[in-house]
């Protein structure tokens, strides 16, 4: 087994480093079907360790040692037992998508092969996250996916708007990992390990302030990483990346790399059930939150962006409270669909020649039939609509938010999810229905490729299905987490479940009924209330004016006054002094021996001084 | 007491003839006085026990040496005083006093010797004979512990002799004092 | 009563005249005088340690140094004797051939 280990984890990186050797020629379509075979390869490794590992056989493997000095002993070790293998299947399935979706959404790009490599790059990263069996590899990867993210990011370089965006999701994300570094240097030092296994079976002994510490150290890297509030502005801007790497990183694998860790030190939460509080908390507000701010955004991508924080924030409620596998569950539905989805919106955006406004589109229905069905699947999915997949996680949540007793966390989820149904629609109606705004405009919109509607299919499927295998996603999962008690009585239950779906149904209902009517009139816009959403609650401007200026200012304070003038001047200053002295000295080197042998004697007076004050401990 | 007269002696003796080394304007008496100095040194050597080092400074400095010296003299005109303009006295006589000073102040200093330990210490022929002397015991340091860097010192007196032969020999014809017409000197060659 | 200190001190006084003479001295030759008392001060140094400490390891490099001494006036003086020949000048100020 530890063969298809190798083979799932290290496939990735093949196809990356060789792929990378063509980076520098024009496209060739070979970067592009040799890497999405090699994912494909690694997704069929990742199934059959699926398949083999249960109760008893975790497949745990030590590569090589890697750092060991002292007492810090690191291996490159890899473990897959449930939930790791869970996110490898997650991971390489959607992977798969995206690759094979790339090749017909990147065919005109001149950069093809290069998008290749990273897009690979970073599917290998986000495999050694998931994979190792310690913090540090987990950190690597961490690093590693951060890295790969700002690479695509920035992948239309030379658009201003894009390497900003990459900048900025790149720094945010270094603000968190200084927390994430910080907690694990305090695991190391209170238990003098970070393998999982010892950490976990110590931490029980450690002071309970310590483990909160740690615990909130964590879940500040987690917080950059899943963009929570308020690290959060990184990910709408992340947009401006191409659509495939939207879908796989910034939707479907690497934001959900902090669900990942709170799900993987689950036993550290376990400890601290105030942090998991807060968490879940944290996670209510900003499901309602970006949820409001998608309500009026006219960017295609963005609306599913900040849908993407909104359903990040319902993984951390279920996550916070202690229900770890139905976080990892939203998190493996929420991936299919929401990749879908972004996938879906790749195809408009070619059509529409990668306009992004919503409202000059419209009535693309006739012209792109497919993926509009496709989309409508994704956008049901996300509303919560039994029997799709959204319907059976998003409603457990729900369920867990009500059972623990925390009704504001389950009244805001409930108010989120009657949102997530009417922007998901608002969405669908602007972009496929209604008045063919974008005829006025001069767009041909034309349907994509067939083999990349054939690519999203997979995903079509298992946004419809994956909620019918939540009863042994939960049996396979627990036997690693721990369990999450229902005490509910079932009426209770149906009930929620009913009025889950029914403000669901009504946010639909609502959003099809209105945009019908061509949608609201033209004075909401100047409505406070529609300026503070469209303007994401000025909190971009307050970073800008509260941060970054006067970081701004205060870096050209430093740059003139102490680097130019203290620290520049002090190593001007040396060198002139060692010039100077050189000039002055060469008038030594006269040639003449006699006037050298008296320059020998004042060396040997200046040693014999230095022999009369220097004593040496004895 | 004999030895507080004799070590007295001999270090104003030998001083004044250094100095006159150092000092004199004529070479024939720096060389004269330095032959001098050296057997004067020659009898700290003897003062100090150590009869064969002082034994190999006459035999190698007085004689040898000073006659290798004498010779070279001969190549130059030593009748003459030595002309020598020396600029800067004041940094000369500064430098000389200062290093004399701390040299000085050094070498009286109280000598830490707490750990010292002879490594081929005196009256080591003991062991090997009746009446242990000095050029025995140097003898056997000499040829059992220091073998390599005798032969090696043995092999660069050689090749210093060579050298110096050669150097002087060579184009023994075409000298610069027959050019000049000093044809003595030729000669005496 | 002699003591190790006053050899030393005189082998001192002896190398500091030998240091004046070094920078004084202009004639070549003078100068190899020069050197020659810098090293019979330090030979003096060196038996004078050794008896005090009962050690024969001075004596040895005091015979070591006199073997150097005598390959250094060789091979010196043959250097001189070809300079003076080239030249016709045993003066050091005539040496400037080492100016950078």
């Amino acid at each position: 087994m530890e063969k298809y280990l190798y083979i799932a984890l290290f496939a990735p990186l093949v196809g990356s480093l060789v792929t990378a050797f063509f980076a520098q020629f024009p496209k060739t379509l070979f970067t592009g079907i040799f890497t999405s075979t090699l994912i494909f390869i690694s997704f069929v490794s990742s199934m059959i360790l699926l398949n083999y590992v249960d109760m008893d056989t975790i497949v745990h493997v030590e590569m090589m040692d890697w750092i060991s000095a002292g007492n810090l002993s690191i291996p490159f070790g890899f473990v897959v037992d449930q939930v790791s293998v869970i996110m490898m299947v997650t991971v390489t399935l959607v992977s798969t998508v995206v690759h094979v979706y790339s090749i017909g959404y990147m065919d005109h790009d001149k950069s093809f092969n290069r998008f290749f490599s990273y897009l690979s790059a970073f599917v290998f990263s986000m495999m050694i996250l998931v994979m190792s069996d310690n913090f540090v590899g987990l950190f690597i990867g961490w690093e590693g996916v951060g890295l790969c993210s700002w690479l695509l990011i920035g992948f239309w370089y030379h658009k201003h708007s894009a390497s900003w965006a990459a900048n900025e999701a790149f720094i945010m994300n270094r603000i968190a990992d200084l927390g994430m570094l910080m907690g694990l240097f305090l695991i190391y030092w209170q238990i003098g390990s970070l393998q999982y296994d010892i950490v976990f079976a110590n931490i029980v002994n450690l002071a309970p302030t310590t483990v909160t510490w740690i615990g909130i150290f964590l879940f500040i890297g987690a917080m950059g990483k899943s963009a929570q509030f308020p690290l959060h502005t990184w990910l709408a801007d992340a947009m401006e990346g191409p659509t495939p790497v939207s879908a796989l990183i910034h939707a479907a694998t690497m934001v959900t790399a902090g669900v990942y860790l709170v799900v993987r030190a689950s036993e550290i939460y376990v400890l601290i059930p105030e942090v998991g509080m807060f968490i879940a908390s944290l996670g209510a507000f900003v499901a309602v939150f970006a949820a409001s701010m998608a309500l009026v955004n006219r960017d295609l991508k963005r609306i599913i962006a900040y849908s993407t924080l909104s359903q990040l924030g319902y993984m951390f409620v279920a996550a916070g409270l202690g229900a770890y596998w139905i976080a990892l569950f939203h998190l493996m539905t929420h991936a299919f669909f929401k990749s879908l989805l972004f996938l879906g919106a790749g195809n408009v955006m070619h059509a529409m020649d990668d306009e992004l406004d919503i409202k000059k589109m419209g009535g693309l229905y006739s012209a792109m039939k497919p993926t509009a069905i496709l989309m409508s699947i994704a956008s049901v999915a996300l509303a919560g609509i039994y029997p799709f997949a959204g319907f059976f996680s998003k409603d457990k949540i729900l369920e867990v938010a009500f059972n623990d007793g925390s009704y504001l966390l389950w009244f805001a989820l409930f108010i989120g999810a009657g949102l997530t149904a009417f922007y998901s629609f608002r969405l669908v109606m602007l972009v496929f229905f209604g008045e063919k705004v974008h005829e006025k405009l001069g767009f041909h919109p034309h349907e994509a490729k067939p083999f990349v509607i054939y690519a999203l299919t997979p995903l079509a499927l298992l946004a419809i299905v994956a909620g019918f295998f939540e009863h042994s996603f939960h049996e396979f999962t627990t036997q690693l987490l721990s369990n999450y008690e229902f005490t509910l009585e079932h009426s209770v239950g149906m009930i929620l479940i009913f009025a889950t779906s029914a403000i669901a149904i009504s946010g639909i209902a609502f959003a099809v009924f209105k945009y019908k009517r061509g949608g609201f009139s033209e004075n909401i816009e100047n409505w406070g209330i529609y300026k503070l959403l469209s303007n994401q609650y000025y909190i971009p401007k307050l970073y800008e004016v509260a941060i970054m200026k006067p970081f701004t200012a205060l870096s050209k304070f430093i740059w003139l006054e102490v680097d130019m003038r203290i620290v520049d001047s002090t190593v001007d200053m040396i060198a002139k002094v060692i010039y100077g002295t050189g000039e002055k000295a060469r008038k030594m080197q006269s040639g003449n021996l006699s006037s050298m042998l008296r320059w020998m004697v004042v060396g040997i007076i200046v040693l014999l001084v230095l022999a009369i004050f220097y004593r040496p401990m004895v | 007491m004999f030895e507080a007269i004799a070590f007295y002696t001999f270090s104003i003796l030998t001083i004044i003839m250094f100095g006159i080394v150092v000092f004199t304007k004529n070479a024939l008496y720096a060389m004269s006085a330095l032959a001098g100095g050296m057997i004067f040194i020659s009898g700290f050597f003897f003062l100090l026990g150590a009869e064969f080092l002082g034994v190999v400074q006459i035999i190698v400095y007085s004689g040898a040496i000073m006659a290798i010296y004498a010779f070279g003299m001969m190549f130059f005109d030593t009748t003459r005083d030595v002309k020598e303009n020396i600029h800067s006295k004041k940094v000369l006589y500064a430098l000389s006093i200062i290093s004399a000073v701390l040299i000085v102040i050094i070498l009286s200093a109280p000598i830490y010797s707490a750990n010292i330990e002879s490594l081929y210490p005196v009256g080591i022929s003991q062991n090997y004979s009746e009446n242990p002397g000095n050029v025995q015991d140097v003898g056997i340091v000499l040829f059992i512990k220091y073998l390599v860097p005798f032969e090696l010192a043995a092999i660069m007196l050689l090749v210093a002799m060579i050298s110096g032969i050669v150097l002087v020999s060579k184009r023994m014809e075409m000298n610069l004092t027959e050019e000049d017409n000093h044809e003595e000197k030729g000669e005496i060659i | 009563m002699i003591t190790l200190t006053h050899y030393l001190v005189l082998s001192g006084i002896l190398f500091s005249i030998g240091l004046v003479g070094v920078m004084k001295r202009k004639n070549l030759l003078m100068l190899f005088f020069s050197t020659e008392i810098l090293l019979n001060a330090v030979n003096v140094g060196f038996a004078a340690v050794s008896k005090y400490y009962g050690d024969l390891s001075g004596q040895m490099f005091a015979f070591f140094i006199i073997a150097v001494a005598a390959s250094e006036v060789a091979v010196g003086l043959g250097l001189l004797v070809l300079w003076y020949k080239k030249t016709g000048s045993t003066d050091l100020d005539s040496i400037q051939m080492m100016k950078g």
